[in-house]
């Protein structure tokens, strides 16, 4: 028998202009769990997307029991025995656990000429299925009606049915309560006695040390190492995470005092139970705020809850000392709050309108003329001011800002807060998907609004670019706030042991 | 060279419909006799013109990527009441309700009309924007209403008779040229052109049709701005119901019936993209003037009413499969 169930050696794959893998290597033993550690962009996806033929890797190979395989698509990695629990499942809700289970692959029996769907044995076979992993629910429950974590036990209840050698479970805990974490590591023990190998992608420290037995860490898409889990500290694994030179040049940080408090959250908390909790904090005059974490710890759910865009439970926000009531985005935008929202193309660009629309669609009140018309020349004023300002690169005006790069419909949406003149903008990942120079410009521009006294509050998930801008570094876990940094003292390290908390 | 060349044949397939339709039209003007000649034109001027407004209304609905199938049931009911208010009263078959009403102002007529059909443009925009029902869906129950309504109100009864300061709104002609109507259908064009173009109203619906996500973050108020356009809408259909009525010297029940649709088909030849956020009033024009020399010329030509209706059906799917060409051109 092979030494390892699960082998990939030298993967690499390249992005248009990124190195996404490079050389990744990854061990997994018989009957054990593996982990799999990095920080968010660190190519663990990638490399599981590699493995199940998602993506087509350029280079490296996959032995599964010491035998070469190729790997087409995930249907074909189900056949030779690899399955994937994903962070985000995709089942189908209105139907029946037996027919998720068994979907595209249901049992059949003759009627007459026909084939059709036999129920009863889908059904039986389903609940001896759910038996073996000690989960007896109804097979004929709509799944729909079900909690995310027996949803997910359906998941590897239909591993075990194709008699899955490999499991591979991404994020598995993301959404779950302690007692279904207990539940879920009862059934990934009881599939290792079988012999099972699982990939255990996580960022929780603690549910590693219980449950893992080896750790592979990557890092920007290169390969770290491999240990056991005995020969390693948790410091250690942080170290090894984190470790690389801060490569990239941010502008010198805005000096200047920080003055009066902005903003104050009190005890901002989601209608969602494990979205957001109790999240209180103050923003001052003239700051850059960072917000640290990984991902899945509802900094954009949290920031997007201050603009008006989700609905909280409780929790109270003053602006300069006065209690504002925000419910939609409109109030907050009357409040003095700008947002950049994480998704620029779902909820930040007006794509098939034009640059002009696109700045001034936020602060059209100011440029009526007798309270009607809108003065055209006043607008085009404002958006050639901009456009020479924050140096967009574009035609004219009238150009769509869907056929402008990232970076310049990034400058294009800031102008638009710029031209309201808000006390405080909220950035949430301003820099994603923008090249490099735009980013600095990008950081350029923040740091001159935080000098010119307003405040802002960045959603960073990339470290070096939170430490490099943020005067003051918020870290979140899980939904709530779990440490604070100040710029001057902010490491890696600091940030993810934050980070990494429950 | 190449992306010249290229840019020209695209030029051709997007605009497809209309050359085709002009290339009819210089045949049968050429081919017929009384095609080119003035009274023909008035007569196109006048069909164009309630068309129109009912386009112009319903294209502020799909630029918010919604509908209005209640379009043609509300310029029924608009036309059916301003026909039993407006009846000359030595008209023998006078409408019984309102049959011992005074003479009343054509134009304050109008007003009752407009604001009686805003009344259903109200719930259009509440059930769309505040319950979130598809407008498809939500307008499609309204226009049953609304027909249910005018039944009621009605009783099927066919209205004719009407005053003659009412039918000459229609008939009338400016210097003896232009027809009263299509002076009418000018104005509001002008007007709508104006809040599309100058105004926050009309930047806030190009807003919510280009996404309408976005848009709220942006701190526009998103069900405001539906229940306006629904609600103008719906005066539109008023003003051009009772326009119909006017022209036509009669109204009943079935007065508007299924011309949402072609005001839905219209729009879409004048590239109101069905995808939302784009369309202009410029383009209505040409949508429906399309539309009406389309159905002008197939008359001049002698073709089977039932053919015509064909050839209007081929000429919505190819124009919306070129819409949407267009469309997938650019990803």
């Amino acid at each position: 028998m092979a030494e390892y169930r699960l082998e990939m050696r030298g993967v690499s794959k390249s992005f248009p202009g990124v190195k996404a893998l490079d050389k990744i290597n990854l061990n997994v033993r018989p009957g054990t769990v593996h982990a799999l550690m990095g920080e968010n962009g660190a190519g663990k996806s990638t490399l599981m997307k590699c493995l199940f033929g998602i993506y087509h890797m350029d280079e490296g190979e996959v032995y599964l029991d010491g035998e070469r395989v190729d790997i087409h698509n995930p249907d074909d990695a189900l056949q030779k025995g690899m399955a994937m629990v994903h962070q985000e499942l995709q089942p189908i809700p209105e139907r029946t656990v037996a027919e998720n289970m068994y979907a595209g692959r249901y049992p059949t029996k003759k009627f007459g000429p026909i084939q059709v769907v036999d129920h009863k044995k889908m059904f039986e076979e389903t609940a001896k299925w759910l038996d073996d992993v000690k989960m007896p629910y109804n097979p004929k429950a709509k799944l729909g009606t079900m909690s995310i974590a027996q949803m997910q036990s359906v998941e590897i209840a239909k591993a075990v049915s194709l008699q899955a050698r490999v499991v591979i479970l991404d994020e598995p805990t993301s959404s779950l309560t302690d007692n279904e974490v207990e539940a879920l590591f009862r059934i990934i023990r009881d599939l290792k006695s079988r012999g099972v190998s699982l990939v255990y992608i996580s960022h929780k420290m603690a549910e590693i040390r219980e449950i893992c037995d080896d750790i592979t860490i990557m890092r920007d898409g290169t390969y770290v190492g491999s240990w056991n889990m005995n020969d390693i500290t948790d410091e250690e694994i942080v170290k090894q995470m984190v470790g690389r030179e801060l490569t990239n040049i941010y502008p010198p940080k805005n000096d200047a005092a920080v003055g009066e408090v902005l903003l104050e959250v009190k005890g901002y908390s989601s209608i969602h139970e494990r979205s957001f909790q109790d999240c209180s904090f103050k923003l001052h005059r003239g700051e850059i705020l960072g917000f640290g974490g990984l991902v899945g710890a509802q900094r954009t759910e949290l920031m997007e809850a201050i603009f008006g865009m989700r609905h909280i439970n409780k929790g109270e926000i003053y602006i300069k000392g006065k209690r504002l009531n925000i419910r939609r985005p409109q109030d907050a935008i009357r409040g003095g709050i700008g947002m950049i929202t994480e998704d620029r193309r779902g909820t930040g660009i007006l794509g098939c309108l034009s640059i002009a629309d696109n700045v001034s669609i936020s602060s059209l009140d100011q440029y009526l003329e007798m309270g009607v018309k809108l003065d055209k020349g006043k607008i085009e004023q404002l958006v050639q001011d901009n456009v020479a300002k924050l140096s967009i690169k574009t035609p004219d005006s009238k150009t769509l800002i869907q056929s402008l790069s990232g970076g310049n419909q990034q400058k294009v949406l800031i102008s638009r807060w710029l031209a309201n003149n808000p006390d405080i903008l909220i950035m949430d990942e301003p820099t994603r998907g923008i090249d490099v120079g735009a980013k600095y410009e990008i950081y350029q521009i923040m740091i001159e609004l935080a000098q010119q006294g307003k405040g802002i509050i960045m959603i960073s998930s990339e470290m070096p670019e939170l430490i490099g801008v943020s005067n003051r570094i918020l870290v979140m876990c899980n939904g709530h706030i779990t440490g604070e940094v100040q710029g001057e003292e902010a490491t890696q390290e600091r940030i993810m042991s934050y980070a990494t908390q429950f | 060279m190449d992306t010249k060349k290229t840019n020209i044949v695209d030029v051709l397939i997007n605009n497809g419909i209309v050359i085709l339709i002009l290339v009819m039209v210089l045949i049968v003007g050429i081919t017929k006799e009384n095609f080119f000649s003035m009274s023909n034109f008035s007569n196109i001027s006048i069909n164009v013109a309630c068309r129109f407004i009912i386009a112009i209304g319903v294209s502020g609905c799909l630029i918010t990527k919604g509908t209005d199938l209640s379009a043609g049931r509300s310029v029924g009911l608009a036309a059916c009441l301003a026909g039993t208010l407006l009846q000359r009263a030595d008209y023998s078959g006078r409408f019984e309700l309102t049959s011992n009403f005074p003479e009343l102002n054509v134009w304050l007529i109008l007003l009752v009309c407009v604001a009686f059909c805003c009344i259903f443009g109200l719930i259009n925009g509440v059930v769309v924007a505040y319950l979130s029902v598809p407008a498809f869906i939500g307008t499609l129950g309204m226009q049953m209403i609304i027909y249910g309504i005018n039944l009621v109100y009605t009783k099927s009864v066919p209205l004719g008779g009407y005053r003659t300061d009412y039918t000459v709104i229609a008939n009338g002609k400016l210097f003896g040229l232009f027809p009263y109507l299509f002076i009418i259908a000018i104005v509001i064009g002008a007007i709508m052109w104006f809040i599309y173009n100058y105004t926050r109203h009309g930047k806030y619906m190009y807003a919510i049709g280009g996404n309408e996500a976005a848009a709220e973050v942006a701190g526009v108020n998103v069900k405001k701005t539906k229940i306006i356009i629904y609600v103008s809408a719906a005066a539109l259909y008023a003003i051009a119901g009772f326009l119909l009525g006017a022209k036509s010297g009669g109204a009943g029940v079935n007065t508007g019936n299924g011309y949402e649709l072609e005001a839905i088909a219209a729009c879409t030849i004048g590239g109101v993209s069905v995808n939302g956020g784009i369309g202009r009033v410029s383009g209505v024009v040409i949508g429906v003037l399309v539309f009406e020399l389309l159905k002008t010329c197939l008359q001049f030509l002698g073709i089977d009413p039932n053919y015509q209706y064909i050839a209007q059906g081929i000429v919505i799917v190819v124009a919306i499969a070129l819409d949407i060409r267009k469309y997938i051109a650019k990803k």
